[in-house]
C-alpha cells in the first residue's frame, strides 16, 4: 500500500502532483448450469422469470441448498489467486429493499468468505509488473434485472438472474493510475477464463466492478475513498478513474472537503454522479442466514481441485519464454487467451518457437484484429499455417512469397503444400534461371554495376530487381551470392 | 443497550414499516425491555465455547449442478399485483 511512489503515474493537479489510489471489486459471474441455492438455469436470454425457481421468487417457506459447483468454482479461483482457501465459511444476509430482490435480502458471505487473501501479478504495458493484493473472495447471490424503458412509470422486473452465483474478488487498494486497474482487471478475466470458473463476457454483465477512487499527496494517509458502481468494460473503467481522481482533485485544490459517497460512471456525458438513493442503505444489517449451515469441507477436497487445474498464464508465459525462446512480451500476447496460447502450441510443436510466434502474432493475429475475428474463427487453422513455417523452412518458398500463400489460404483455404504447387509458387533454387535474370540486369544497368565495385551496398538494389524479374520466386540466399561474385563484391 | 426515538424511526424505515409519530415512544419502550431481556445473556460466561449453528450435528445439505426447475414464469408473476409479459411491474424506480 505505501510502495514507492512512480512521479510518472502522478496526475498533475493546479497546485501540484497527487497520487491516485484504486481499490476494486470485481462481481464475476460463476460458471454453473444452475442457481447458487436453486435448481434454475442460469443461460442467459431466457424468456422473462422463465429461469425461475419458487426459491428464486422468494416464495415464502422455500429453502436454499447450496450448489456444490459453485462452491467447487470458488476455491479454484481462491487457488488460481494463490489464496488462502477457508474450510470453514458462513453466509450472512446482507439486508436492503430493491423490486430485483426478492427475498429482501441478499445472501453473501460477510466475516467469514470462503476465500481469504492472495495476490495477483499484473503486466504492465512499459514491461513493468506489479503485485496486486486480494483480500477476499466470497460467494453471493446476483439480483434480477430491472428495465426502466419499457413505460413511463413503471419499471418492468425480470428475476431470471436472481441468485446466479457471483464471486466478489476485492483487492487492496494497491492500484495507482488507471493504467494499472486496466491491467487489473484483464489481467483477472484472464485467469478467470482459463480456469473456466467465469466467462468474463463483461458485455453480458457477467463481469463487472465497483471501483473505489481516492486522491492524496504523495505520502499522505489515504484520502477519502469514492466508489463507483458497476462499470461494465474495461475501458470504462479506465475513463472513470480518471474523471473521479480529476473531480476529487478539483474539490480539494479549491479548498473543499470528499464526502464518502457511492457515484455512478456516465460514460455518454464523461462524468461521475451521487447515487444519492444508495446512501442510508448501507445499513445492511448483516447477520448470519439461520437457513444455512456454515459451509465446511476438508483439505483434501481442495488438494483435489488444485489437482484438476489447468496450466495458468503466468506459468504458461515464463514455460513459453524457457521452451520456445520467447520475449517476455510477446510471450504474454500468446498466453492472453487461453485458446491463443493452444494454436500457438500447436503450431510451434516440432517446429521453431520463435519463428511460429512471429506468425501467430504478426500475420496472424493482425489479420484477425483486422476482421474483428476472434482466434476460435481463424480460417487459418494451426495445421495450415505450420504447413506454411514448413514450406519457408525446406526452402520451398520464400519468406516473402510466404505472406502471399497466407493470404490465399486465410481467403480460399486448402492445403499450403498443395496451393504452392498448383500455382508454381516454388522457389526457383536453380541457379541456372536465377543467372539468367542475373545477366539481364547487369547487362542493362553498367553504370549502377561499375557504382556498386565502390558502393557495395547497391547489391540491394540488384537483389531487389532480380527478385521482382524472378516474380519473387527467387531464393534469395542463392540471388546474393551469385550477385556479389559477377559484381565483384565481398 | 438501549435505542433512542431517532434509532426507532430508522429501524422501521430501513425495514420498510410506517410508524406513525405518536407509536414511535411505546415502540422505544417495548424494544428497549426486548434489549434489556436479551443482555441478562451477557452475564453467561462462554469464553472458549464454540459458537452453535445446529442443535444437532447436522452438516450443510447441499446438492449437485443439475437444472431440475425454471418454465413456469405464469407462476412465478401468479400473485404479482401488475404483471406484463410475465415481467412483475413496479412503480419506476430508476437512478
Amino acid at each position: 500500500m505505501n510502495a514507492p511512489v512512480n512521479p510518472k503515474k502522478l496526475i498533475k493537479g493546479g497546485l501540484h502532483d497527487w497520487e491516485v489510489v484504486i481499490g476494486m471489486e470485481i462481481h464475476a459471474q460463476v460458471t454453473s448450469r444452475s442457481k447458487l441455492f436453486s435448481g434454475a438455469s442460469t443461460a442467459f436470454g431466457a424468456e422473462p422469470n422463465d429461469n425461475v425457481s419458487l426459491v428464486d421468487a422468494a416464495m415464502p417457506g422455500m429453502l436454499p441448498v447450496i450448489n456444490t459447483e459453485c462452491v467447487a468454482q470458488a476455491v479454484r479461483t481462491g487457488l488460481g489467486l494463490k489464496a488462502k482457501i477457508n474450510l470453514r465459511s458462513v453466509f450472512d444476509r446482507k439486508n436492503y429493499f430493491y423490486p430485483d430482490l426478492p427475498q429482501g435480502y441478499q445472501i453473501s458471505q460477510y466475516k467469514d468468505p470462503i476465500v481469504g487473501e492472495g495476490e495477483v501479478l499484473v503486466d504492465l504495458p512499459d514491461g513493468e509488473s506489479i503485485t496486486v493484493g486480494i483480500e477476499r473472495l466470497h460467494l453471493e447471490q446476483d439480483a434480477g434485472k430491472s428495465l426502466h424503458d419499457q413505460a413511463p412509470n413503471q419499471s418492468f422486473v425480470d428475476l431470471n438472474r436472481s441468485g446466479v452465483a457471483l464471486m466478489e474478488i476485492v483487492s487492496r487498494p494497491d492500484l495507482r493510475s488507471s493504467e494499472e486497474a486496466k491491467a487489473y482487471v484483464t489481467k483477472l478475466r484472464t485467469i478467470l477464463r482459463y480456469l473456466g470458473t467465469c466467462d468474463g463476457d463483461m458485455e453480458k454483465g457477467n463481469l463487472r466492478a465497483d471501483v473505489n477512487v481516492s486522491v492524496r499527496k504523495p505520502g499522505d494517509p489515504l484520502g477519502t475513498r469514492c466508489e463507483i458502481k458497476n462499470v461494465n468494460s474495461i475501458r470504462f473503467i479506465g475513463q472513470a478513474i480518471e474523471t473521479e481522481a480529476r473531480r476529487q482533485i478539483a474539490i480539494i485544490e479549491d479548498g473543499g472537503t470528499i464526502s464518502q459517497e457511492t457515484r455512478l460512471f456516465d460514460p455518454g456525458k464523461g462524468e461521475t454522479r451521487s447515487m444519492r438513493s444508495k446512501e442510508e442503505a448501507h445499513d445492511y444489517r448483516y447477520f448470519p442466514d439461520p437457513d444455512l449451515l456454515p459451509l465446511e469441507f476438508d483439505q483434501a477436497y481442495v488438494d483435489g481441485l488444485a489437482a484438476g487445474l489447468p496450466e495458468l498464464p503466468d506459468a504458461k508465459k515464463a514455460r513459453f519464454v524457457a521452451d520456445f525462446g520467447l520475449s517476455a512480451y510477446d510471450a504474454g500476447v500468446l498466453v492472453a487467451e487461453r485458446a491463443s496460447a493452444d494454436f500457438y502450441e500447436a503450431v510451434a510443436k516440432g517446429r521453431d518457437g520463435k519463428v511460429a510466434a512471429n506468425w501467430v502474432i504478426n500475420e496472424l493475429f493482425g489479420r484477425l484484429n483486422k476482421e474483428g475475428l476472434g482466434i476460435d474463427q481463424s480460417p487459418v487453422s494451426a495445421d495450415q499455417l505450420g504447413s506454411i513455417i514448413d514450406l519457408i523452412g525446406e526452402g520451398t518458398i520464400s519468406g516473402k512469397i510466404a505472406k502471399d500463400l497466407f493470404e490465399i489460404v486465410w481467403t480460399e483455404g486448402g492445403d499450403p503444400r498443395a496451393v504452392v504447387e498448383i500455382r508454381g509458387m516454388k522457389q526457383v533454387t536453380d541457379t541456372g534461371a536465377i543467372e539468367t535474370a542475373v545477366d539481364e540486369i547487369i547487362a542493362k544497368n553498367p553504370d549502377k554495376v561499375a557504382q556498386a565495385k565502390e558502393k557495395p551496398t547497391l547489391l540491394g538494389w540488384f537483389v531487389g530487381q532480380t527478385m521482382k524479374a524472378t516474380g519473387g520466386k527467387a531464393n534469395p540466399a542463392a540471388v546474393n551470392a551469385l550477385l556479389k561474385a559477377k559484381l565483384g563484391i565481398e | 443497550m438501549s435505542v433512542d426515538a431517532q434509532t426507532v424511526r430508522r429501524i422501521a424505515h430501513l425495514a420498510r414499516i410506517a410508524v406513525s409519530e405518536e407509536d414511535v415512544a411505546p415502540l422505544q419502550g417495548e424494544l428497549n425491555a426486548i434489549l434489556a431481556f436479551v443482555e441478562q445473556l451477557g452475564a453467561v460466561d462462554v469464553s472458549g465455547v464454540e459458537p452453535m449453528t445446529s442443535v444437532t450435528p447436522m452438516r450443510m445439505k447441499k446438492r449437485e449442478d443439475v437444472v431440475t426447475e425454471g418454465g413456469r414464469a405464469t407462476d412465478i408473476v401468479a400473485n404479482a399485483p401488475e404483471t406484463e409479459d410475465h415481467y412483475f411491474l413496479v412503480p419506476k424506480v430508476v437512478e
